[in-house]
């Protein structure tokens, strides 16, 4: 068998607040295997961001980190800061989810490229700028040569997640954190640029963790996914049998309030409620207030994250009992 | 129980030739140079019913006008030219207590909760500005009638002392949709209304819509990027490129059997929720043409696959094939037909 690429042990974020410690990441583990595309998917605030930018302790205090982070025979949490620096960027790339913040103002896009180009790969003059083009090319920029001049400013919403990327593979990472990276996108720009990730993972047999909320680029992009809720994974599975079979209320809850076919004009089936507050959980499953299976086991104690078939893992106490899903699945398509 | 609506439904609006322009600044060499001045066409000839009763899906991509479209209908914005009627009115000429009446029966849903809600009124207070502002109901029965709102959207009446910032996003949306509600308009426009809401929040808004257009009679004009959504709620749906609509057709027919090349390819980029249904070829390649120089002829053709030589010289119109669609598309009109086969 190979070896995880990355492999996470009991992460923990705890982010104090004037309310009280938000525990925004608890207990969180996985494995990425080499070139394997990992979903993460959840609601807003469930802990998607926090648990990715701290895979690479980006987190700074007060925030906390516990855990560890496994990489390349290192444990993340614990490395040098030069150690650190090296793979940042380097080894291990981010696309974050507000580009514009993350984009140097100061710099052109050119020189932002150029700049990863020369650090992780040595290239300089010339060469860099060549390079660079091809980068902009690759992520569906128009006269890629002409932009590289531009700053981001002058890049639309869209064109500067692409530059974004740019910058993340002009590294040619192993490893690729993408954080809603095609979310400002058009479908038809997405499309592209899943297709291009996709192809890396080919070329490079880079692995990637791709945080979204838009369950059909999961469908299309990811070979297995990661279900967030309330800070936690609560089930974790290959891409085919988590929209055929989920095995947690709560996916099964959000596979279930979309539109699915032949049901024009009826009234969809949201989950009840709201999000948990991560500051103040109640004991038990932390979706139970919402779960329309709750019993009182569920409230005694929080159902931890156990194989419940093979590569399947769930931390639903009544995962065999959930209902079949009915077919959201054909739909939208020629 | 959905609306029965047939061919023969009234149109509530009529739009004809509607375009809008935005002029982009321009640097004091380039005027000095003489130079023309540049615009951004937003909006080009836009030819477009809107049935009374149904929800008319609006799709395209990002800038393609969506939204300079829903403006001009509110009279946000401006038009250069063309014409709105809203039953017996010609809404681009309406002025005074003519247009506020209108604007009154013609609401707008805006795109983002946060920005468009004064963060220092409670609720009630937003409520009461809009019934007061209309003269909807008196200071006395004002209360009452918020209370009512907020009912009607599902809000609790403690709702209505609390601020703007302690409400979650699908219930900002909601507080949105209640201030339009409250005016009791016949016609919403929501602009990418639950785009900005998680997949489970964005069905408790639908939902509510969906029981407020049967509950009082509504047209919905529905701006969207989600097909999936657009296809669920809309009875007809209106294509957009580049500032033109290139088909409109019912909800059925757009999604199950496409004519115009663009919503081909728009349709075939949407990501099924199917993991064993990966398809394996781009959908289209190429970028969207800049709105300040659009394409001469058709502005598709620089990404269609089918275009030929007509598409660069002449400008497609919408044209209403025998089955019902109508088609912005070269390869529908029977001219091109005649000259391919003969
Ligand atoms: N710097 C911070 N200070 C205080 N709270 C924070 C901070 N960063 C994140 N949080 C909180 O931590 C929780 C998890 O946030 P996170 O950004 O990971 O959510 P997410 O799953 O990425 O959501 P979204 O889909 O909206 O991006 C949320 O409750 C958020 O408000
Ligand atoms: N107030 C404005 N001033 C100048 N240009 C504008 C203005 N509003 C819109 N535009 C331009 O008009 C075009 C159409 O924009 P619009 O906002 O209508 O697109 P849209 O279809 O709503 O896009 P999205 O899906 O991104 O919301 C774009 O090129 C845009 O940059
Ligand atoms: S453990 Fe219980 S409350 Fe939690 S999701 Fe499963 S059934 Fe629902
Ligand atoms: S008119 Fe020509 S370029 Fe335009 S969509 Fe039709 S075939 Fe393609
Ligand atoms: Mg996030
Ligand atoms: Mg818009």
């Amino acid at each position: 068998m190979t070896a995880p690429h990355l492999s996470v042990r009991d992460l923990n974020v705890r982010i104090p607040t004037p309310g009280g410690v938000l525990h925004a990441v608890r207990g969180v583990n996985f494995d990425l295997m080499p070139g394997e595309v990992l979903g993460l998917v959840g609601e807003s605030g469930s802990g998607k961001s926090v648990t990715l930018r701290s895979l690479i302790r980006l987190h700074r205090p007060p925030i906390q980190m516990t855990g560890t982070v496994e990489y390349g025979g290192q444990n993340l949490l614990a490395a040098s800061d030069a150690k650190l620096r090296s793979v940042r960027g380097g080894q291990i790339s981010m696309i974050f989810q507000e580009p514009m913040s993350a984009l140097n103002p100061v710099l052109t896009v050119g020189e932002q490229i150029g700049e990863n180009l020369r650090e992780h790969k040595g290239l300089r003059g010339r060469a860099a700028q060549e390079r660079a083009a091809e980068l902009l090319d690759l992520t569906g920029i128009p006269s890629p040569r002409a932009r590289l001049s531009d700053y981001p400013h002058q890049f639309s919403g869209g064109m500067r997640q692409r530059a974004m990327i740019a910058i993340a593979l002009a590294s040619e990472p192993q490893l690729l954190l993408a954080d809603e990276p095609t979310t400002a996108l058009d479908v038809t720009i997405q499309d592209q640029i899943l297709r291009l990730l996709l192809r890396l993972r080919e070329e490079l047999h880079m692995s990637v963790i791709l945080v979204t909320h838009d369950l059909g680029v999961v469908a299309q992009t990811c070979d297995r996914v990661a279900v967030m809720y309330g800070g936690r994974l609560v089930e974790t599975a290959g891409v085919n049998d988590l929209f055929h079979a989920p095995k947690h209320a709560y996916t099964l809850g959000l596979l279930q309030s979309l539109p699915g076919a032949g049901e024009h004009r009826r009234p969809l089936q949201p989950i009840p409620g709201g999000p948990p507050d991560l500051r103040s959980l109640p004991p038990g499953c932390p979706f139970a207030p919402r779960c329309a299976y709750v019993t009182e086991a569920c409230r005694t104690g929080e159902p931890p994250l156990l194989e419940v078939a093979p590569g399947r893992f769930s931390a639903c106490i009544h995962y065999d009992e959930l209902p079949a899903l009915k077919s959201t699945l054909e739909e939208v398509g020629v | 129980m959905t609306v029965p609506l047939s061919k023969s439904t009234p149109p509530l609006m009529e739009i004809h030739s509607l375009t809008k322009t935005f002029p982009v600044a321009q640097s004091l060499l380039s005027r000095w140079r003489g130079q023309p001045r540049r615009a951004v066409q937003a909006l080009t000839d836009v030819e477009l019913t809107v049935r009374r009763g149904e929800t008319l899906g609006i799709v395209g991509e990002s800038g393609c006008g969506k939204s300079t479209l829903a403006r001009t209908l509110v009279r946000l914005y401006d038009a250069d030219r063309g014409s709105v009627r809203y039953g017996d009115l010609d809404v681009l000429s309406l002025r005074g207590p003519a247009l506020r009446q209108y604007n009154r029966r013609v609401q707008m849903i805006f795109q983002d909760p946060y920005s468009s809600l004064n963060p220092r009124m409670t609720v009630e207070a937003v409520l009461r500005e809009a019934l007061s502002v209309h003269h909807m109901r008196p200071a006395a029965e004002q209360p009452a009638r918020v209370r009512e709102l907020l009912q009607l959207v599902g809000l609790p009446p403690e709702a209505a002392g609390r601020l703007p910032h302690e409400f979650s996003g699908g219930q900002r949306q909601r507080i949105g949709i209640a201030r339009a509600l409250a005016l009791e308009p016949e016609c919403l426009i929501a602009d990418e209304l639950v785009s900005a809401l998680d997949v489970s929040v964005q069905a408790q808004v639908v939902n509510l819509l969906l029981e407020l257009q049967e509950r009082l009679d509504l047209t919905v004009l529905f701006v969207a990027h989600d097909l999936r959504l657009v296809r669920h709620i809309s009875h007809r749906v209106a294509v957009m490129y580049l500032g033109r609509v290139v088909e409109v057709s019912d909800t059925e027919a757009i999604f199950t059997a496409p004519r115009h090349p663009y919503t081909q390819a728009l349709l075939a980029a949407a990501p099924t929720l199917d993991p064993s249904r990966r398809t394996a070829a781009p959908a289209i390649t190429g970028e969207l043409p800049s709105p300040l120089n659009v394409p001469s002829g058709c502005a598709f053709r620089t990404r269609c696959p089918h275009a030929f030589e007509r598409c660069a010289t002449e400008r497609p119109a919408l044209l209403k094939l025998e089955d019902g669609p109508e088609v912005a598309c070269h390869l529908y009109d029977p001219v091109s037909t005649a000259q391919a086969t003969g």
